[in-house]
């Protein structure tokens, strides 16, 4: 009754039974749920539909824009004399760590090239703004404008004016996606500044972070600053990430729950700097004594083989 | 099509590019910044059951698994999410569709307000199954503001397909 129409219902083509239909589209979209998560392999695709769908996006993005533009350009000249006021103070401030800082940089390659240690590398990017957060309620990730034509690449470290924002972990040709260093599946290398302890932290999806796998009677305190360890391929060392605030030590479980704040404004709208890849890192060590027997016992037996 | 018990209205048939435009624009609602608000509902969800009620023939999963698949990239969720639930929620929808058109509009949106609420569910179960984080409670508000949606829906989405005021008199019907 529903589908009456005016023309007739096609009772010769009827195509597929609904039941038939049903279990196809279902099969295909868990097909593609799993393809997608475990191996990350639907890129192309998604990349190829975020074409389309991506200058429909910023289009929408635009009224919200306008109004925040609207709303700048009607703050008024006072509130911007005080903000430049503010700035000029802040660089005031800043001014003599930054002054010495080329004398010191140039003093640490001196020094480091007399003890003969590897040059610190030095953090170079892009700046990018972010347009929106993705709708996905789920995660943290926001949208950046700047993709493949500007070199952006997965993996690259996002940062801001105080600390790690994230990490670029889909690249679409015009626009990527960073995953915020509070998102549940985000994991940062960090070290604890007082006591030059390493651990990693994890975000916890509510705007916190955990560092996780510190045992019970670690020496960590509230207020405590972590900065990345630049142990990974990633994050260069030492940009700030996040700072304990709360700690509570139970002595039913081995480790100790340690719940820290990001640093950087990883919730706020504004520009993020991509860092740039880092440099290669020299060649990891066989990891273990019986790791590298075998692959002596592997490269005798491609001897053998080639003497045969 | 079919006038309900409550409204003996006969609408003119629909015409396709207006299921097409009603479509894209509830992407496009669902791609506004106000998507970020609590309680927001999901656009395409909407359109995509009134449609699959309505005219089964022309708006049926197929259309649902596309849709799925562009609110999936949109979104930046999981490829797979959004088509499991909007396929589902078609198939679900073009088979009570006979059903549900037969009551009153309020009567009606009691009627969907379970399937919409089930699409949400679905997507939070998958994502949740795979070790994402919960949402919190405000990502199942949407489905609700969705239900009371649905007359205000139903009446600016059949506009088009009232009769024209101009009548000729002399025609039977």
């Amino acid at each position: 009754m529903a589908g009456m129409d005016h023309a007739p219902p096609p009772f010769f083509k009827r195509g597929p039974a609904p039941l038939a239909l049903l279990t196809f589209y279902i099969a295909v979209s868990l097909a593609i749920f799993v393809v997608d998560l475990r191996f990350k392999s639907l890129e192309l695709l998604r990349q190829s539909i975020a074409l389309i769908v991506d200058p429909v996006q910023r289009v929408a993005q635009t009224p919200g824009s306008l109004v925040d533009y609207a709303g700048q350009y009607l703050q008024g000249m006072r509130s911007l004399q005080l903000e430049n006021e503010e700035l000029k103070h802040a660089k005031l401030t800043t001014a003599p760590d930054l002054q010495r800082l080329a004398q010191l940089e140039v003093e640490n390659t001196r020094l480091r090239k007399l003890l003969d240690v590897k040059e610190r590398e030095k953090a170079n990017g892009q700046v990018a703004q972010i347009m929106y957060t993705a709708r996905d309620p789920f995660s943290r990730k926001v949208i950046v404008d700047k993709g493949q034509q500007a070199d952006i690449a997965a993996g690259l470290p996002a940062i801001d004016e105080a600390g790690v924002v994230g990490q670029v972990t889909r690249v679409f040709p015009f626009s990527a996606e960073i995953t915020l260093i509070t998102d549940k599946d985000q994991v940062v290398p960090v070290q604890v500044v007082r006591t030059g302890q390493r651990s990693v932290v994890f975000g916890l999806g509510n705007g916190q972070l955990e560092l996780r796998y510190m045992p019970a009677n670690a020496d960590i305190q509230v207020g405590d600053l972590l900065v990345t360890s630049g142990l990974d391929d990633i994050y260069l060392p030492g940009f700030p990430v996040a700072k304990v605030v709360n700690i509570e030590r139970d002595s039913a479980y081995s480790f100790a729950r340690i719940f820290c704040v990001p640093i950087a404004g990883v919730e706020n709208f504004g520009e993020v700097m991509i860092l740039a890849q880092r440099q290669a890192r020299p060649e990891r060590p066989p990891e273990s004594a019986s790791r590298a027997a075998a692959n002596d016992g592997q490269r005798v037996k491609k001897k053998r083989m080639a003497k045969n | 099509m079919q006038p309900t018990f409550s409204s003996s209205r006969i609408l003119l048939p629909v015409r396709p590019w207006f299921i097409f435009l009603s479509l894209i624009g509830a992407a496009v609602l669902n791609f506004l910044p106000t998507a970020h608000w609590p309680g927001m509902p999901d656009w395409v969800a909407l359109v995509l059951c009134f449609w699959s009620v309505r005219e089964f023939r022309r708006v049926g999963m197929g259309w649902a698994f596309v849709l799925g698949l562009l609110m999936d990239v949109a979104d930046g969720a999981v490829l797979g999410q959004h088509c499991f639930a909007y396929v589902l929620l078609a198939y679900t929808a073009s088979s009570l569709s006979r059903r549900i058109l037969w009551f009153p509009l309020a009567q009606q949106a009691l009627q969907i307000m379970p399937l919409l609420i089930g699409t949400q569910i679905v997507q939070a179960l998958m994502r949740l199954a795979v070790g994402a984080d919960f949402p919190g409670w405000g990502y199942f508000i949407g489905p609700f503001v969705a239900t009371l949606l649905w007359i205000p829906a139903t009446f600016v989405l059949l506009l088009p397909q009232y009769r024209p005021v101009e009548q000729d008199p002399n025609r039977p019907i």
